[in-house]
């Protein structure tokens, strides 16, 4: 077992871990952070998706003791109180999600797109959204959804 | 369950030694977007992981002396992209990098993974074989220096030997007019695996090309050096008699399997489409350049 302490949504965190342990299992079953979701087991749906010291991750492919030190980011850490973060509330206004199971990851992605480039093209969008997968929507309003995002 | 230990080491010496002493029990973790996926899926149940990402040497892209490239083996697609002139230097070399996986897997996953895995369709490899990279190794005997092609020995096997670690790639300096580019067929548009892949790197002089390599992927037990079509390219202004020619060199080089992703015979007839629509591409760009 290892000691991992990291930074998760401005809360310091601890904990023991098997150097196995995948990040997103030590967000999920340990600190109960149970808005990131899995959807796969070959690092290829995105729903998992964190930042880890700014940039998005997907914390499937990343073992917690690798980001012992560092600053996690979740779902859960970007609403303020009950004032959602305007990507939220974007994907909100434009139906861009149905069953929600994408959601999470799909706004972490997209979040960082915009730090990364804040007004990126439609292409742009589908481009950097090729790793997280959406079985419901057909992306159509999860690109709008970002377009408002960049808007605001 | 095994326990397993998981080590950081700062310097490549303590790496090489921690991996050494574990045998052949011990992982590297660079990315870890093939080792992680495989461990989940029970492939491999290593003792130990080195993760050798905090290793400086590794994780460097640095000028040599003769005004060429080294880039470390953990270096992700995406700090290289960010990288101010590899990118135009090596386009292609790049772009080969840049169609591993999407965005996070981009942030993540390295050429010196990709090169370990030792995946046939490893689509950053033809690249850097075309670019006639050389990988040094460092294991508990020392270093020693391998052209690209001769690391991958099969599917899932390299010439590493045991206790060794790649550390860098090391690309020659360019003459003016030179580029390359890589070009991969796959079923869907992205986050796929190639059907076939081809890179080729050219010299030209005005329509004249002076120098050429041609790798590919995907059509043989581990990437190929077609040097029959290189050949075929050099000295000509890659008109359409000596593009036929190269082509033909590649279907010929061929050793492709049969599965649902492509036949044999798709696969060696689009090595040498892949080969013209490649080498146009490459030609455009040293021209420019
Ligand atoms: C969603 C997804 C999409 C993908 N798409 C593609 C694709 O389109 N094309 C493609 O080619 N690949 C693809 N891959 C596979 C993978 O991302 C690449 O092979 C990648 O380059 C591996 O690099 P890594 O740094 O993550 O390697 P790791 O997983 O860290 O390592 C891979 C292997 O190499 C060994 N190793 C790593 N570095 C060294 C070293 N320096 N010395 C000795 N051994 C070492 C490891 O022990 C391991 O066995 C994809 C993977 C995922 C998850
Ligand atoms: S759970 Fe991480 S990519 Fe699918
Ligand atoms: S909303 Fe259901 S998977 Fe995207």
């Amino acid at each position: 077992m290892a000691t991992v302490s990291m930074t998760v949504n401005g809360k310091s965190v601890s904990g023991e871990v098997e150097p196995r342990t995948l990040l997103v299992q030590f967000i999920r079953e340990q600190l109960h952070l149970t808005g990131t979701h899995v959807g796969c087991d070959t690092s290829q749906c995105g729903a998992c998706v964190v930042h880890v010291n700014g940039d998005s991750v997907k914390s499937c492919t990343m073992l917690a003791v690798q980001a012992d030190g560092s600053d996690v980011t979740t779902i859960e850490g970007l609403a303020n109180g009950d004032t959602l973060h305007p990507m939220q509330e974007a994907f909100r206004d434009n139906h861009g999600l149905q069953c929600g199971f994408c959601t999470p990851g799909m706004v972490m992605s997209a979040v960082d797109l915009l730090k990364k480039n804040p007004k990126p093209s439609e292409g742009e969008i589908r481009e950097w959204l090729e790793g997280n997968i959406c079985r419901c929507t057909g992306y159509h309003n999860i690109v709008k959804a970002v377009q408002q995002a960049a808007q605001a | 369950m095994t326990d397993i230990q998981y080590v950081a080491p700062s310097t490549l010496d303590e790496a090489v030694g921690a991996y050494a002493a574990a045998k052949g029990a011990a992982r590297i973790l660079a990315g870890g977007t093939d080792l992680l996926v495989q461990m989940r899926a029970g492939m491999v149940k290593p003792g130990l992981i080195v993760d050798i990402k905090k290793v400086a040497e590794l994780s460097a892209i640095e000028k040599t002396p003769e005004g060429g490239f080294r880039i470390g083996a953990a270096v992700s697609g995406a700090v290289l992209e960010e990288h101010p002139t590899f990118g135009k230097v090596w386009p292609g070399v790049l772009e080969g990098l840049n169609l591993i996986g999407s965005t996070q897997v981009q942030g993540r996953a390295s050429a010196g993974g990709n090169l370990c895995n030792g995946s046939p369709a490893a689509d950053s490899i033809p690249g850097l074989v075309a670019a006639g990279a050389i990988a040094t190794v460092q294991g508990p005997n020392g270093r020693r220096n391998i052209p690209v092609e001769q690391v991958p020995t099969g599917p899932g096997k390299t010439s590493l030997a045991p206790g060794e670690i790649l550390v860098s790639f090391t690309l020659p300096p360019r003459p003016a007019h030179s580029s390359d580019a890589y070009l991969r067929m796959i079923p869907r548009t992205e986050m796929d695996i190639a059907v076939v892949g081809c890179a080729v790197s050219l010299t030209m002089d005005g329509d004249t090309c002076t120098a050429a390599r041609v790798s590919l992927g995907a059509v043989a037990p581990t990437v190929l050096l077609v040097e029959d079509a290189a050949k075929a390219l050099v000295l000509t202004k890659l008109d359409d008699a000596s593009l036929d020619k190269a082509a033909a060199a590649c279907s010929a080089a061929c050793n492709p399997i049969d599965d649902k992703r492509g036949t044999i015979a798709y696969r060696t007839k689009v090595a040498g489409v892949l080969l013209k629509r490649t080498t146009a591409i490459a030609a455009e760009r040293a021209k420019g350049g």
